[in-house]
């Protein structure tokens, strides 16, 4: 089927999201819509799926005009959507969800034995391994993923949009999910491939639209050169690079060894986690999301109930003190999930920067806030990290995303501290907000502070850290110096061990990235 | 596309993962059977031990059943209390000790297991209670007890079913009181216009079209305009009981022959069944609200998990973003499924008025409606779990009727403690004493499309 | 008030998502709302929806009169022939009713004396009074995001223990009160206490364990009147005996009036909830936990203590307002002493948007509704319940401003693309409950789209407002 999106505007409030975007997609074809976070790429995915209405612009199928009302006109006329979060009901199990919207019935009963056969049948088609009656929560991420992927199929779709599918995938998932991809389209399927991954767009696509800003600056074929495609994207030329002086790493303060957690069902979280990392020194976490570095952030900072094993900072043991315990040593804590764990959205930015000092000097006591030193504090440290705000007094979740991660890192820098702890550093963060939060982490190294940042995103870790430990299923599968290669980073994320990966990579393994890399695409 | 070989990983595998679970038993392992072990103790001191020497306590089983060949099922049955009581709270104490080495041993008990355990150890329990209660005074049906039981979980079935309902698609239901004075009152206004023989049906058809107007309100402002569920409900229950008191002030106390007569639904006797000795009258000579009570809960347990419906609200009271990319009108389905609940809620006020012979009377509901509520999440969400637990609030408060009717001086507990249990049975199995109730995960969040 | 999702501030649900199950829409808690000065509310239109709730509350309290009034009735079975005579006896009904209400509550005109012209206000004010001061300890709840529905019971035990000290110690006047007042305060602390450590340690529903309690403490109190203890020597009626006079709060406007020294508490109540919620650090702490437990757990706060604490207050409160009724107005511990103090606290708390101006005004309101009603039922036999109706129907209108501008044909400001920049504003926040709904529903889908594209937008144009995705089709 021919999709052909045309003048498409979708205006929130006084912010236009997707302005006057034309996008063809021919039949069979897999077309990368490449862009930034936020660019309006799910924005006008969520246009044609009929999730949002759009203010202007037409959509065609087969040259023929379509206006769904909603995802059910969508899905009925072939289109179909794995969303980056799953829309999945965790308690259903894999039929059930398969099914839900189109239920096969026998009777006026639900019948789950067709609903099986289905998911069976659609497995067997595509090689995957899954058991119709697992429930949906207990899969792990990849799995769910193609159950999404049965879910569109199953309602005979001819143009799939995948919105960042390998966010949540290890690089050898990544490549399984490539090769459905081309199965798919093999088989006559269109794909649009959403992501802001280079690599991915170039190993995969046939054409590349670029969006920026909610508009379309540009469309390539997948031999274009990497870096013209980077730069249309973030819409100037970007230093991949940060520059930063070697680490001069001090003694030992932070000693971990032994971590083990576990959650309240008694499922070991964290398996028998040992490292240490000295002063002035950058210890990078690395690995797929879901394997245990939320868990090892969140024991760090003692917000985990069963913990075992030892975390000694400064040789004082932490395992057993209270959060407010391990803030009050001087640990800074940035959680990776800002608006969940980080920040009160209707207090206000002053509020929110003092969220854990405000019962102690100088900002207030145990029974009054002293609301002159909060102000101040607000004002230099709006100034400071050039959080762009209104005023002090405005409620935090109004502000964007990248100025939340602001106010979320001048707190945690606000004082001095004994430890720096960063899940996530820079996520949802655009680009020039990035390289400020990174400047300001490396100063904070610099100053002899021992930093933990936990990242999925590779080249995060790669540029920050002075050595990065992989974590895969609760472990650290070992510790590699910061400047490790790519590709035995990756193999370690999807389970290797340091020497297996390094071994392989000998071998001529490689990771769909570094084989790009090395025909010279990537800068 | 890569051409490399990716090599099989040594120690990763895509399609499972194993979780290490580990050996510690969890943390408040030891809760559920150090409750028993307190409620069986105190039960064999108090009631076992503190019983007076030589009493007994007579029983009523199978009074006048006509079914009862040979008289199989004696008439009554005449215990002593100290020594019976003993024996039953020693049996409560057998359980808790089985507990005490499953829970330790951390062995997977099947939840049938678990659940037939905890009704026995129930059932023991007040047993021993009654046989301690009802000692040396007159005798203590069982039949009887067992019919005013009936009679009062009536509508509190009703109105936890509504909330299934409800909630279940992702509504809190705080209403229900509201929705049960709404029917209370619209089935004797309605029956005494009408009335006659004809009456009570008329009442029957107007209860629930009463309480929809309650459930028209909360999904109007719950689903409608988003205002948070909670408040809207308890709002509406103050409206509810102002607006049918102040018709009850004005219109009824003017006029109470031509709009506010008690009238009754005729009792349907199932022929022979309703011999049965014990259970027979209680089953099988009942109104039809009482057979559309277990009909009901029979159907929605069906049809909240068999059927195509029954997904849909599941879907949407768990994941409604994920109902809606499906194509389910999520806030349709809400409207839909508060409406049903509160016709059903109304059904349970009817049986508060016309079928039980009662005229509408100010606040009747008197806080059934809440009660409901509390057998619901008590039943954990469950159209049976909800019946099982408004059975068990009945139960108390029958007993309670009981005891202050049968035992002057017998156990001699006051009336309006007795009155008390069932609440704070509700608080400890709030707090977990029966496990964790999994609530949907939507419940009370409002849904708006973008 | 936080039911209306309006005055909430913004991205409310995405700091408390889904998973805090029966909270999730967003709690009551609203900061910046109550900061708000008069004229920027009078401007967003907050007073005028406020104004309609009332007419439309009692317009549709005049159809119940109408309804009632037998002469109405009688005059409508001759509409067709005399169509005046229904309207007449219509009119009549209402203005005598309406009029009654007002004689009831603030200024009989129609009285003989002075004294006995303004007794309606103090009326009005005493029975203000605990109303008023357990309103500020919902207000609390609501603030700190625990729907605390058990005042009833609260007030109960507050008021049983404020009695049972008053008339059976024996102490000098001033130390009688205070030690009353404190015994007040103290059971309705512990039984506040109960319900936050049953949360705090069970994660047990408050909603459902504060009915449990209001249930445990009315057969409880109910079971106390029949005890010696309780009724002392006159064990057949289920009274207690009146306080002692030096455990009784003075009245300040002499023996004719009600009127009594409970109305400072209720000031100090206001005030302390002031600064309770706006500078102490405990307030700090409970406004967090509130608004976003895991981001307040994460800032080393224990949610469980706080929950624990927000119930302790609350209950104090809430238990010194049942001692403040008991001692001051009621002197004798009665079954019905509680009333529909309980539910009607939570009701002013809404009304008044868990802000201490707010409060004083919805309690005052409240009261005043409640002494008219009175004196509306005694004089023209419109029953009091009447005034129920219209207290619940003004909760439920203000808690929808959508519906009460549409009802008088504003409802275009609620859609999109007619809207004026004011409104815009107050609609996009009326949304963000629900926006940050599928925030949460969704992270990334909005913090990667919606959210993250005002990045772009904002990071470009510092001062711009907040864009964020206006309400679109929902209704």
């Amino acid at each position: 089927m021919k999709l052909e999106l045309r003048g498409i505007r979708k205006v929130f409030g006084t912010f236009v999201a997707n302005d006057d975007i034309d996008l063809v997609v021919e039949p069979g074809e897999i077309h990368a819509l490449l862009g930034e976070n936020g660019a309006g790429k799910s924005t006008l995915m969520n246009v044609l799926y009929g999730l949002y209405r759009p203010d202007g612009g037409e959509i065609l199928l087969d040259g023929a005009p379509a206006s769904f009302s909603g995802p059910g006109d969508a899905m009925a006329a072939g289109i179909g959507m794995v969303h980056q979060h799953f829309m999945l009901v965790p308690v259903f199990t894999v039929a059930e969800n398969v099914v839900l919207g189109h239920e096969p019935t026998a009777g006026g009963m639900l019948d789950l034995a067709a609903a099986r056969r289905l998911v069976r049948e659609i497995s067997e088609r595509f090689g995957f391994e899954l058991d119709p009656d697992a429930v949906v929560e207990d899969l792990p991420v990849g799995a769910q993923q193609r159950v999404e992927i049965i879910k569109a199929l199953s309602r005979k779709a001819e143009v799939l949009v995948l919105d960042e599918p390998t966010a949540v995938l290890t690089p050898h998932e990544t490549d399984e999910l490539m090769a459905i991809m081309r199965q798919l389209q093999a088989e006559g399927t269109s794909i649009v491939f959403i992501t802001h991954k280079l690599r991915e767009v170039k190993a995969v696509a046939d054409r590349i639209t670029v969006i920026r800003r909610g508009r379309v600056v540009g469309s390539a074929d997948p031999s274009a050169d990497q870096t013209e495609l980077a730069s249309l994207m973030v819409g100037r030329s970007v230093a991949l690079e940060l520059d930063k002086a070697p680490a001069a790493p001090g003694d030992v303060a932070l000693e971990v060894s032994g971590l083990t957690v576990a959650d309240a069902a008694g499922v070991q979280l964290l398996d028998d986690v040992s490292f240490e990392v000295r002063r002035g020194e950058i210890l990078g976490v690395a690995g797929v999301q879901g394997n245990g570095q939320t868990e090892l952030s969140e024991a760090l900072l003692g917000l985990q109930a069963q913990v075992r094993g030892s975390i000694r900072l400064d040789g004082r043991e932490l395992v057993g003190c209270t959060t407010k315990q391990i803030l009050d040593a001087g640990v800074g804590f940035v959680p990776e999930d800002r608006t969940h764990d980080a920040l009160v959205g209707d207090f206000t930015v002053a509020e929110n920067l003092v969220l854990d000092q405000y019962d102690r000097a100088p900002f207030g006591s145990r029974i009054a806030l002293r609301l002159a030193a909060i102000r101040a504090n607000a004002t230099r440290r709006v100034e400071e990290f050039d959080v762009r705000t209104s005023s002090i007094e405005q409620s935090v979740g109004s502000l964007s995303g990248g100025n939340q991660q602001k106010v979320v890192m001048a707190r945690a820098l606000g004082r001095d501290l004994s430890l720096f702890i960063a899940s996530q550093p820079t996520r949802g963060v655009d680009v020039g907000s990035i390289e400020f939060l990174h400047r300001r982490i490396i100063a904070e190294r610099d100053k002899g502070t021992p930093v933990v940042i936990v990242s999925t995103e590779l080249d995060e870790i790669s540029q920050l850290s002075d050595r990065i430990a992989v974590m895969y299923r609760g472990r650290i599968l070992g510790i590699v110096p910061g400047d490790e290669d790519r590709d035995v980073l990756g193999l370690m994320m999807a389970g290797y061990t340091a020497e297996a990966a390094r071994e392989a990579v000998a071998g001529g393994a490689r990771t769909t990235d570094t084989q790009l890399a090395d025909e010279g695409e990537i800068a | 596309m890569s051409t490399a070989v990716a090599p099989q990983p040594p120690v990763a595998d895509d399609t499972v993962i194993e979780r290490t679970v580990l050996a510690d038993r969890s943390r408040s392992w030891w809760h559920l059977p150090a409750t028993l072990t307190v409620l069986a103790l105190a039960a064999m001191v108090f009631f076992g031990l503190r019983a007076k020497a030589g009493a007994s306590t007579t029983f009523g089983l199978a009074e006048k059943a006509a079914l009862n060949p040979g008289k199989i099922i004696p008439e009554t049955v005449t215990v002593p209390t100290g020594p019976a009581t003993i024996v039953l709270t020693a049996l409560c104490l057998a359980i808790a000790a089985f507990f005490w080495w499953a829970q330790w041993a951390n062995v997977a008990l099947r939840p049938l297991v678990r659940i037939g355990l905890l009704a026995l150890f129930a059932l023991l329990w007040v047993l021993g209670f009654l046989t301690w209660a009802s000692a040396g005074s007159e005798t203590m049906s069982i039949g009887s007890l067992l019919q005013t039981t009936i009679v009062l979980a009536v509508p509190l079935a009703f109105g936890a079913q509504a909330g299934v309902l409800s909630e279940r698609s992702g509504v809190i239901n705080m209403a229900i009181e509201g929705q049960l004075l709404f029917g209370a009152f619209g089935a004797a206004l309605v029956s005494s216009l009408v009335g006659g023989a004809l009456g009570p049906w008329a009442g029957l058809v107007a209860a629930p079209l009463m309480a929809l107007v309650i459930g028209a309100l909360l999904a109007l402002f719950a689903v409608g305009y988003q205002v948070q569920q909670i408040i809207v409900g308890v709002v509406l229950n103050v409206f509810a009981v102002g607006l049918t008191s102040f018709f009850f002030g004005t219109v009824m106390r003017q006029n109470p022959e031509r709009f506010n007569t008690a009238s009754v639904l005729p009792h349907w006797r199932i022929p022979i069944l309703a011999d049965l000795p014990v259970i027979g009258r209680v089953l099988f000579d009942q109104n039809i609200l009482v057979y559309l009570m277990w009909i009901i809960v029979a159907a929605l347990t069906v049809a909240m998990f068999r059927t195509r419906w029954g997904l849909r609200v599941r879907a949407v009271g768990e994941h409604p973003r994920a109902a809606d990319t499906v194509g389910i009108d999520v806030n349709r389905t809400r409207w839909t499924n508060v409406l049903l609940g509160s016709a059903v809620a109304g059904l349970g006020g009817a049986t508060l008025t016309i079928g039980t012979n009662v005229a509408f009377g100010e606040d009747m509901s008197a806080g059934k409606g809440y009660i409901a509520l509390a057998a619901m999440i008590l039943g954990r969400y469950h159209p049976a779990g909800a019946l099982a637990a408004a059975l068990l609030f009945a139960f108390a408060d029958a007993t309670q009727l009981k005891l202050s009717a049968v035992s002057a001086g017998g156990g001699g507990i006051p009336s309006d403690v007795l009155l008390m249990l069932p609440y704070i049975v509700t608080l400890f199995a709030v707090a977990g004493v029966v496990g964790r109730v999994r609530v949907p995960a939507a419940d009370g969040v409002p849904y708006v499309k973008q | 008030m936080s039911a209306a999702p309006s005055a909430s501030a913004p991205a409310e649900g995405a700091a408390a998502p889904a998973g805090t199950g029966l909270l999730g829409g967003g709690a009551p808690a609203d900061a910046p709302a109550s900061e708000r000065s008069l004229a920027d509310r009078i401007v967003r239109g907050d007073v005028l929806v406020v104004v309609l709730a009332f007419v439309f509350a009692f317009l549709i309290g005049s159809a119940l009169i109408i309804v009632a009034d037998e002469d109405v009735r009688a005059a409508a079975g001759y509409f067709f022939a005399r169509p005046q005579d229904t309207l007449g006896a219509a009119w009549t009904a209402i203005t005598e009713a309406y009029a009654a209400m007002f004689r009831g509550a603030i200024f009989d005109y129609q009285a003989r004396t002075p004294a006995r012209a303004i007794k309606p206000l103090t009326e009005t004010l005493t029975i203000a009074t605990p109303l008023i001061i357990a309103a500020c300890g919902m207000a609390v709840g609501f603030r700190a995001g625990l729907f605390n529905i058990g005042g009833t019971g609260q007030l109960i035990t507050g008021a049983m223990a404020a009695a049972y000290i008053g008339f059976t110690v024996d102490l000098p006047p001033v130390l009688h009160l205070l030690v009353a007042l404190v015994a007040g305060v103290a059971a309705g602390a512990i039984w506040g206490g109960i319900a936050g450590f049953l949360k705090a340690r069970f994660g047990a529903n408050e909603v459902i364990t504060t009915i449990m309690l209001n249930w445990i403490a009315v057969n409880g109190l109910n079971y106390a009147l029949k005890t010696t203890a309780f009724t002392g020597a006159n064990k057949s009626q289920p009274v207690s005996p009146a306080v002692a006079d030096t455990a009784a709060l003075p009245q300040i406007l002499g023996p004719q009036f009600r009127l009594h020294l409970g109305i400072v508490f209720a000031i100090g109540a206001i005030v302390f909830l002031w600064w309770l919620m706006n500078r102490s650090a405990i307030g700090f702490r409970f406004r967090a936990v509130g608004s976003n437990p895991r981001a307040a757990e994460v800032a080393g706060i224990d949610v469980g203590r706080s929950a624990i604490g927000v119930m302790v207050t609350a209950g104090a409160l809430v238990g010194l307002a049942g001692a403040v009724h008991l001692l001051g107005t009621e002197h004798k511990l009665t079954g019905g002493i509680a009333g529909s103090v309980g539910f009607d606290a939570i009701t002013v708390a809404l009304l008044g948007r868990s802000g201490p101006i707010g409060i004083l005004l919805a309690g005052l309101l409240f009261a005043a509704l409640g002494t008219g009603g009175r004196f509306m039922e005694t004089t023209q036999g419109v029953p009091l319940d009447l005034v129920q109706v219209i207290q619940a129907l003004v909760v439920l209108f203000i808690a929808a401003p959508p519906l009460v501008r549409s009802l008088v044909g504003l409802g275009g400001v609620d859609r999109p693309g007619t809207a004026r920049k004011r409104r815009a504003r107050r609609r996009t926040e009326a949304t963000d409950v629900a926006t940050a709904e599928a925030t949460a529903a969704e992270p990334s889908a909005t913090t990667g789209s919606t959210a993250v594209a005002e990045t772009d937008a904002e990071d470009t144009t510092p001062a711009a407002p907040a864009a964020r995705p206006a309400e679109g089709e929902n209704a």
